[in-house]
């Protein structure tokens, strides 16, 4: 019973590279880490797990599973787990994850461990408090299994092994009715105009601008830096600032030479979608706003002082 | 349809927090609240609901006294009854035990939730209790709409895509922040919710074993992976000094 299921997660039929930086997380828990691919009938995605350096990959596999379902994937994992008796299950915290781990993990009596940034000897699991402003050290109280799940970013992916690892595969029992819900294909919100993972500057607008008025000044120190608009999730839920132009996990992923954070605090949800930026600057009245961990450089004050000042200097 | 709201009452946004002596919570003078964000836009969906289909809703928090101000700000809004289970810090899972008893003993078709709290951010509690309640659910959700058989909900996924799910009722849905405008309390609805039952229950009264799972070590602000240059001065000054920085320093302009 020391073992660790890791579940990884598939898009278009490649595992993720959160799946990979799970899998780090899997290694910290134990010795022996087992591979959980959840697929239909013809599970590629198990092969590839096998290569990833795991001892043992499980595909499981059901004609239901062509497409996800939170009641298919619980059921079939509430069966493999109690096959399997593991110590842990990890997961990458994705939204998928969040939609039928915590149904699973009660199903247990337990909760999920959620969004874990760091694990240290113990297990004591590290994860953020506070949108990012606190971090809790936390231990679990109870008996296995436990549930984890890592937040994106926060762990190394774990590199490739050498050999290929025995997959077997698992057929849940599970019939059609069991699946309560009836989901449409994904689509997409809206045709994105705008491609900001190309841009090599950005401007990005938060919160911290209060209202759609403060924008044009915003736009104007982007003109003055020939830099892109982008904006956090607030901001575009307002309808400041379109929603092709969000940066962060429900928006866009950027990686510019420039990053200029103006008014933004630095959820979690943000930053993952901007900590590939080469140098970040926040703009921010709070010196104690997450966006500070990442910045490279900072001016702590006032937004509405400080853009028209960069714009100035900058034309000058 | 009567529906169930769950609302947490969490530090004001931007509040400055500050840790306890113990160093496992806030300490809460001088801090002021607010409804977590996500559950106000629960709210409003389970308000719209309520005006397509008719119904109920009925608004719900945990938490210590000071939660009640919450769920005035509810009834404000315009929800039709508040009850306060009034208790002290609970992990998510002890949270989503005590949600499941209310929806069971109010017979509630539905129970909406913000997507998670501001404060301890499990973003699980309402997939908990629909689990408990043995309910089906969705999850981020931006709009919901009646459909006559159950509901029809637009969910978000990651990099801006989205999936339809339809669902019957009972369900639980956790609603995702932004896919409804947030309306604000009027004067009437301030008056009005003076006249509505606020009903307040020790969490004890559920007779539920609410020990936690999840223990709570310390807290602590979080640990800076790069340092930060500051650049200090008048606005001026340091709009000057940044242009300088990244011009000669970084060679980015």
């Amino acid at each position: 019973m020391s073992n660790v299921l890791v579940v990884f997660e598939t898009r278009e039929g490649a595992l993720t590279r959160a799946s990979f930086e799970a899998l780090t997380a899997a290694h910290a828990l134990g010795s022996e880490v087992v591979a959980v691919v959840v697929g239909g009938e013809d599970n590629q995605a198990a092969a590839q797990a096998a290569l990833r350096g795991v001892d043992r990959v499980i595909s499981v596999e059901h004609p239901l599973f062509a497409s996800y379902s939170a009641d298919g994937w619980t059921l079939a994992l509430e069966q493999l787990v109690h096959a399997e008796d593991p110590a842990y299950v990890v997961f990458p915290h994705s939204y998928q994850t969040r939609d039928f781990a915590p149904a699973l993990a009660v199903s247990f009596n337990q909760m999920l461990v959620s969004d874990v940034v760091a694990i240290s000897a113990g297990p004591v699991f590290t994860r953020p408090l506070h949108e990012g402003r606190m971090m809790a050290a936390c231990k679990l109280l109870n008996a296995a299994p436990a549930f984890v799940s890592v937040q994106a970013g926060a762990f190394a992916a774990a590199e490739p092994g050498s050999a290929a690892a025995l997959v077997q595969i698992f057929t849940p029992e599970l019939a059609p009715h069991q699946v309560r819900t009836h989901a449409s294909q994904p689509f997409r919100a809206k045709t994105s105009a705008v491609d900001l993972s190309s841009a090599t500057r950005i401007v990005s607008v938060g919160r911290g601008i209060q209202s759609e008025e403060g924008l044009p000044m915003v736009q104007a120190l982007a003109l003055a830096l020939g830099a892109e608009l982008a904006a956090s999730r607030p901001v575009c839920d307002a309808g400041w600032v379109s929603a092709d132009r969000q940066v962060g996990s429900s928006g866009q992923t950027v990686a510019p030479k420039l990053y200029v954070a103006i008014g933004i605090s630095g959820a979690t949800q943000h930053l993952q979608g901007m900590r590939g930026s080469t140098c970040i600057v926040a703009i921010n009245k709070d010196a104690d706003a997450p966006i500070f961990e990442l910045a490279d450089y900072g001016i702590v004050g006032d937004l509405f002082e400080i853009v028209p000042a960069l714009t100035a200097a900058l034309r000058s | 349809m009567k529906i169930v709201v769950a609302i947490r009452q969490v530090p004001e946004r931007g509040a400055r927090i500050v840790l306890n002596a113990a160093g496992d919570a806030l300490h809460e003078d001088g801090l002021q609240f607010a409804t977590n964000e996500p559950d106000a836009y629960a709210l409003e969906h389970a308000l719209a609901l309520r005006a397509d289909v008719g119904g109920e809703v009925v608004a719900v928090s945990i938490g210590p006294e000071r939660a009640a101000s919450t769920l005035r700000d509810a009834l404000a809004k315009g929800a039709d009854r508040a009850i306060h289970v009034l208790a002290g810090s609970l992990d998510a899972l002890a949270v989503a035990r005590v949600l499941a008893a209310v929806v069971t003993q109010e017979r509630a078709d539905l129970m909406l939730a913000g997507s998670q709290s501001e404060d301890m951010g499990y973003g699980q509690t309402p997939v908990l209790a629909a689990g408990l309640l043995g309910a089906p659910h969705a999850t981020l959700a931006l709009q919901i709409v009646s459909n006559g058989a159950g509901l029809s909900v637009t969910r978000e996924l990651e990099e801006g895509w989205r999936q339809n799910l339809d669902l019957p009722l009972p369900a639980v849905v956790a609603v995702q922040a932004g896919g409804i405008a947030l309306s604000y309390a009027t004067l009437m609805g301030i008056k009005r919710a003076r006249t509505r039952e606020l009903r307040t229950i020790p969490v004890a009264e559920f007779g539920l074993a609410l020990a936690p799972l999840l223990h709570i070590v310390n807290l602590a602000p979080p640990v800076k992976r790069k340092s930060t240059q500051l650049l200090q001065g008048a606005p001026t000054q340091a709009a000057a000094a940044l242009i300088d920085k990244l011009r000669h320093e970084v060679h980015i302009l």
